[in-house]
């Protein structure tokens, strides 16, 4: 153990010396570390033959028609997996490691910072050259099991949503090009690729893609005090998280028609009309994708799970905190929609007539969805050679 | 001889113990709550609820328990919402049986269910309360019987995204909406008398929800009587948009049969087929298929429908040169199809049905239900050696492999380290400390209780692989 210890203590500081050498901006540089990719799943999945699967409690529950939404007992959708332990690994090495932007100033980890739920804490992104994205930044706890990504749900693969951010000129700005000459460039990521894809050393863009995809998938939140309650554990929710789960469920808040569990989310649209932040024009969401009137403003139902750690809420971050996203729902039916705008919104969006109390016992209840007992660990180096890069810089 | 007394001996103490282990009664009066006695209660026990009024919302997450109505000298248990309190009763376990209450007055709904399978719904009166009165969803295997429903402002009886559903022998009036089938398979509705609502019987996929589908519906032997009540639906509703006068519509579902109904007095038609451009200023969903299709309608006894219809139904009157409105009406688009069929068309005045080929089958009679013989099967086994084996492989095993490293030292390490000290392990998984300097720290297990953590932890201790 100690043995250990200390070479890893060498290698940080072999790492920590040729960081010093980098000029600036940092170019691609062989770093002096070696890496090796775990050859073992990450937490919550189990090796079965090849491939690493999730062990949770829910398997031992099926959902009607397969569909991965009821009620506490049910089953999960379909998750991505059977990744291997490597390619899992090594897309944690590219998700924290600066080489995939343009100009080597942003990482994955930039907007979906760990420390804050895998979102970035603000309303709008911050991209390349410090440009605003037009969208509040989710959180990728349990991204794998998603149907369909981005606010509008215009990518329906994890492979295909992340080439939104890494070739968009408003996020990473790179293009495929760099992306492969810098990754090649890298002795390192030539080695580690060969580990992950069967000895093959060449860099492919979809090798990229599947590594990232693979680390995403295994993302998993799943132990929070809400799921001990659900698998029979009736003591982990104290009486005012109880009362707030029988209010998010109940068919007056209706919350979980829309964010049913157990990801708490159906993954439909829904129109339900939420205010853009000053004088910001309405985000038209789905219709602006798919050209369907109907969905205009339309926005895909986010999972809710660790909510308590990603404020600001909604497509445009404008709630500051979970108190005020419930209370949108008590406004009354299209209170928020600009005069003008005409919007089908969703029947479940109506006038509850929460109450004060309620809505403080609803927050108190999303507030108990929070587990990050499987937080991967943040790397200390990438095999760029360039530091990780973790949050807003 | 001596033997087999002794065996009788066990096997009777068996049988009574068993007995009491699954089947206790638990009283509640008048002044106790019903929900205290629920979180007493064992899977297995029946709740009995003594006459009186009881101001609460019951919660029920655990399986096998039964709320039942001790009705005495014509009195019954009511549960009372006073307009301000949400839901009467939620459940979200299986085999759960609420019968003979009294609900009035609640905010939303009186009855309803997430997720809960073989579950059963019987003899209960359900008055003013706000939205649903009975709705079941996500789940498989229901019955819903006896009960009688009246004065809510969407469905009576609503059925959401269920399988295997028999809905008899109910009685819903001064509804919007009395029996709905939603988003639902293999469903019976029989011998139900719906009137005066605004619409007695609906079959429907609704868009936007995540199980898409309804096919396999038999609606037969119901009356379906008057419905013409003012539509009071909440705004925004999808119920708010049914216009009023209509015995039956069928909206985007497939293969529903309609057989041996009276359908009488409906003032906008008896029954009508439509797809989904039927509800107006809805978010269109790609995935919902909006046709109705292999619809049938075998004999049914239709009269005095369409005597004073909707502007809509009446400008298509006008178009037919017909005195009145429609027994039956197919709205445009595929609802004219002749994949639809029917028997005795000559009898009914019917608009849109010239292509409806004539049905194969007279009867549905060889159908007896579709409730399932030996229910959904359970969801898991309820034992405690079995909830810490799932607990350790759910949660644990995640991070601790039996003889490798994973986030955590491997198993075989820990249980070196502890040998027989299971308490040891318990305290500290309740409130880990760091250890090793490369291992990343162990997330604290407080939440879980004492004695499950020690359980947990002997396991652990013999886990051998
Ligand atoms: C500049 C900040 C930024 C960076 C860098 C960034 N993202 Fe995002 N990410 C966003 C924003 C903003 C959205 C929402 C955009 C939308 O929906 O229109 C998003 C959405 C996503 C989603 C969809 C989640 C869902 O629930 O639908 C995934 C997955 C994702 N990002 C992964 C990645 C990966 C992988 C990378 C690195 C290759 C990355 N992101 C880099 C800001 C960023
Ligand atoms: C009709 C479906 C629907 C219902 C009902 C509903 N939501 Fe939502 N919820 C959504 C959609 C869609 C969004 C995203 C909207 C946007 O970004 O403009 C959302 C967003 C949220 C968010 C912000 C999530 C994030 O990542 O920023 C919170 C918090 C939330 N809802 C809580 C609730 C609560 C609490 C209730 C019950 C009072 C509720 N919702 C009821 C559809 C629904
Ligand atoms: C998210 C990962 C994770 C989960 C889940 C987890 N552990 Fe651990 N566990 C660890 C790590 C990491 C260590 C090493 C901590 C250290 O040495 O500082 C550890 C150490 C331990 C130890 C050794 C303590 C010692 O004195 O050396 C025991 C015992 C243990 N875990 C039991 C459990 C039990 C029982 C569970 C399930 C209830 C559990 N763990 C769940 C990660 C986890």
């Amino acid at each position: 153990m100690e043995k250990r210890y200390s070479a890893r203590a060498l290698r940080r500081l072999a790492v920590a010396l040729c960081l010093l050498w980098l000029p600036l901006p940092a170019t691609v540089h062989a770093a002096g570390a070696e890496f090796s990719l775990k050859d073992y799943c990450p937490a919550g999945f189990q090796l079965n033959g090849e491939g690493c699967y999730l062990q949770s409690l829910y398997a031992s529950y099926d959902s009607l028609q397969d569909s991965g939404v009821g009620g506490l007992k049910t089953g999960l959708p379909e998750l991505r997996q059977g990744f291997s332990p490597r390619q899992i690994d090594l897309g944690r090495l590219l998700f924290f490691d600066p080489v995939l932007s343009g100009d080597h100033s942003m990482s994955c980890a930039s907007c979906h910072d760990p420390n804050k739920g895998f979102s970035d804490g603000r309303a709008l992104s911050v991209g390349s050259k410090g440009q605003l994205a037009k969208r509040s930044a989710p959180s990728l706890w349990n991204v794998g099991f998603l149907k369909r990504l981005f606010w509008d749900a215009r990518a329906s693969s994890l492979e295909e949503q992340m080439l939104g951010p890494l070739y968009d000129s408003h996020e990473m700005a790179n293009t495929p090009e760099q992306l492969l000459t810098d990754l090649r460039a890298s002795s390192a990521y030539r080695e580690l690729f060969a580990q992950a894809f069967n000895g093959d050393s060449s860099i492919q863009l979809d090798q990229v893609y599947t590594a990232i995809a693979a680390f995403e998938s295994s993302l998993i939140s799943l132990n929070s005090r809400y799921d001990l309650y659900a698998h029979g554990y009736h003591e982990a929710l104290n009486e005012a998280e109880i009362e707030g789960m029988n209010i998010f469920r109940s068919f007056v808040a209706r919350c979980a028609e829309c964010h049913t569990p157990p990801l708490f989310s159906h993954q439909q649209i829904a129109v339900i009309g939420t205010p853009e932040p000053n004088n910001r024009p309405l985000d038209p969401g789905v219709a602006a994708v798919t050209g369907d009137a109907s969905q205009r403003g339309g926005f895909k139902v986010p999972s809710l799970r660790n909510i308590a750690l990603t404020a600001p809420y909604m497509h445009s971050g404008r709630f500051a905190t979970l108190r005020e996203a419930a209370e949108f729902y008590t406004g009354g039916r299209g209170h928020a929609v600009p005069p003008g705008e005409k919007l089908s919104l969703h029947w479940h969006i109506w006038e509850p007539k929460l109450t004060g109390e309620e809505l403080d016992r609803l927050v108190d209840f999303m507030g108990a969805l929070t587990d990050e007992s499987f937080m991967p660990q943040i790397p200390a180096s990438v095999p760029s050679g360039l530091a990780p890069v973790v949050g807003v810089q | 001889m001596v033997r087999a007394m002794h065996w009788l001996v066990i096997a009777l103490s068996l049988v009574a113990g068993m007995h009491s282990a699954w089947a206790a009664d638990i009283p509640v009066k008048e002044g106790e709550s019903i929900q205290a006695a629920v979180n007493r209660a064992a899977p297995g026990d029946v709740v009995l609820i003594h006459p009186g009024e009881y101001r609460e919302s019951v919660y029920v997450d655990k399986d096998n328990i039964t709320l039942r109505g001790v009705v005495v000298d014509g009195e019954w248990p009511v549960l009372e919402g006073e307009g301000k309190r949400n839901d009467a009763i939620l459940y979200s376990g299986n085999n759960f049986t609420v019968e003979w209450l009294t609900i009035k007055h609640f905010k939303g709904n009186a009855i309803m269910g997430q997720a809960g399978n073989n579950y059963t719904i019987r003899y209960n009166r359900v008055i003013d309360t706000g939205v649903y009165g009975i709705f079941p969803q996500f789940g498989k295997n229901g019955l819903i019987e006896y009960n009688v429903l009246s004065g809510i402002e969407d469905a009576a009886i609503y059925v959401g995204m269920c399988d295997n559903v028999v809905v008899r022998h109910n009685e819903v009036f001064d509804n919007v909406a009395g029996i709905e089938i939603e988003n639902t398979r293999h469903a019976i509705v029989e011998n139900n008398y719906a009137h005066n609502n605004t619409a007695g019987l609906l079959v429907f996929i609704t868009p936007g929800l995540p199980i898409k589908t309804t096919y396999d519906v038999i609606l037969r032997n119901n009356f379906v009587v008057n419905n013409n009540t003012e539509n009071f639906g909440a705004p925004g509703s999808i119920v708010a948009k049914v216009p009023k006068g209509i015995g039956v519509v069928i909206m985007a579902a497939d293969e529903v049969v309609v057989e041996g109904n009276i359908i009488s007095g409906n003032q906008t038609a008896g029954i009508v087929i439509t797809d989904l451009a039927f509800v107006t200023d809805i978010a269109s969903d790609p995935d919902s298929e909006p046709n109705p299709d292999r619809i049938e309608i075998l004999d049914n006894l239709m009269f005095d429908n369409g005597a004073d219809p909707v502007a809509d139904v009446k400008a298509a009157m006008m178009t037919q040169f017909k005195r009145r409105g429609p027994d039956i009406l197919a709205n445009f688009g595929s609802a004219q199809e002749p994949d639809n069929c029917i028997l005795n068309k000559e009898q009914y005045v019917t608009f849109g049905l010239k292509k409806w080929s004539k049905c194969e089958r007279t009867s549905t009679a060889d159908i007896e239900t579709y409730l399932l013989a030996d229910g959904a099967p359970p969801r898991e086994i309820e034992n405690d050696e079995d909830r810490t084996l799932r607990l350790y492989q759910g949660i644990c095993a995640g991070c601790h492999a039996y003889n490798m490293r994973m986030i955590g030292p491997p198993t075989v390490a820990i249980q070196a380290l502890y040998h027989n000290n299971a308490k040891g392990i318990a305290d500290y998984i309740a409130e880990p400390h760091k250890v090793r300097p490369d291992y990343p720290p162990m997330p604290g297990q407080g939440h879980l209780s004492e004695e499950i953590r020690q359980k947990v932890a002997e396991f652990m201790l013999n886990v051998k692989k």
